[in-house]
């Protein structure tokens, strides 16, 4: 119970979350906007707390974090693991397929909301905690059970390494 | 417990942008009443499943020793550590390890910041206390950090 139950935790106070920025903000938009700040703002501290309980070394490639994410990160935090389809033949570009989504449990989007990205805290999180990790992504969603699709798929796209700032003198 | 991480750093991350999205005039008052407010649907949302199939409860420390045990544990991993009543309608439940202050510095400066730590809880408090059919008032006070107190008090109808 008590799994189950920490989950309605943070699946209700996230809920709670959404619809204190529909009555803060005009148009969807402009929420989906604050959701993916800070979702970011989340991601950047989040990737501390992770690495520190998972002892996970640096990832050798995008489809070792691919993994990572789907299998580690996804399954530790969120009790569900997502399978990873659809590369780009470049390797740069991957989808996370979401069976269920355990934001979304109870939830309906009412009619005027039809541009909301519900989960989109997630997108921040992910794009935060990798450009820790010296990543920088895209992320977004491209399907969403919320929205009448059968799955939820988020895309995550790989643009650059971020250099580490090296101190001035430190050659 | 990692699957606690999730709320705690959504938690904090609430607080941020209510105080953030405040306009520069605006009193602390508002921002509290606002957390409170959420954590009071919460609170309402999450004891409606929890005791859908508990039995009825007998009286009103019945259902105030639910929420320090289950509710708690259901929430915070972990039982309010003391509970007292003047039996004639307040409570003080005492956490000494609150969870969401634990992150906090012990130091004093920061006891100034604790109550935005305690206002989404005593809403949950009071939104589950609703759900049950008891209607209250809570507050908060922090003694010595992460140490807290949440004073119920019972509103007769």
């Amino acid at each position: 119970m008590n799994k189950q139950s920490n989950s309605e935790l943070f699946t209700l106070t996230y809920g709670a979350l959404v619809t204190q920025l529909c009555k803060d903000y005009e148009n969807d938009e402009e929420v989906n906007k604050q959701l993916d700040k800070m979702g970011y703002n989340i991601g950047v501290r989040l990737i501390e707390d992770f690495l520190a309980r998972s002892s996970i070394g640096r990832c050798q490639d995008f489809r070792e974090t691919a993994d990572v994410i789907a299998k580690v990160a996804f399954k530790m935090y969120l009790g569900i693991t997502p399978s990873v389809t659809n590369w780009s033949p470049a390797g740069d570009e991957f989808s996370l397929i979401l069976e269920s989504n355990p934001l979304v449990d109870f939830v309906e989007l009412p009619d005027n909301h039809s541009t909301l990205i519900y989960s989109n805290l997630l997108c921040g999180v992910l794009r935060g905690a990798l450009e820790m990790v010296q990543m920088a992504v895209d992320v977004k969603f491209v399907q969403d059970t919320l929205r009448g699709d059968n799955v939820t798929e988020i895309r995550m796209k790989f643009i650059k390494r971020i250099e580490e700032n090296v101190p001035a003198g430190d050659e | 417990m990692a699957d606690e991480a999730p709320f705690q750093f959504l938690h904090s991350e609430v607080i941020e942008y209510i105080y953030k999205s405040a306009d520069s005039g605006e009193e602390n008052g508002r921002n509290i009443t606002k957390l409170e407010n959420m954590g009071l649907r919460v609170g309402q949302g999450l004891i409606e499943r929890l005791t859908k199939d508990t039995a009825r409860f007998k009286d009103e420390l019945d259902i105030m020793k639910f929420i320090c045990k289950d509710f708690w544990t259901c929430v915070f991993k972990k039982q309010i550590d003391n509970l007292r009543t003047n039996h004639q309608g307040i409570y003080v439940l005492q956490d000494n390890k609150f969870r969401l202050l634990s992150h906090l510095s012990a130091g004093k400066q920061y006891l100034e910041h604790a109550p935005k730590y305690l206002a989404f809880t005593c809403g949950l408090v009071r939104g589950a206390l609703s759900n049950l059919g008891v209607k209250s008032i809570v507050t908060a006070e922090v003694s010595v950090m992460p140490a807290c107190k949440f004073q119920v008090m019972i509103q007769k109808s």
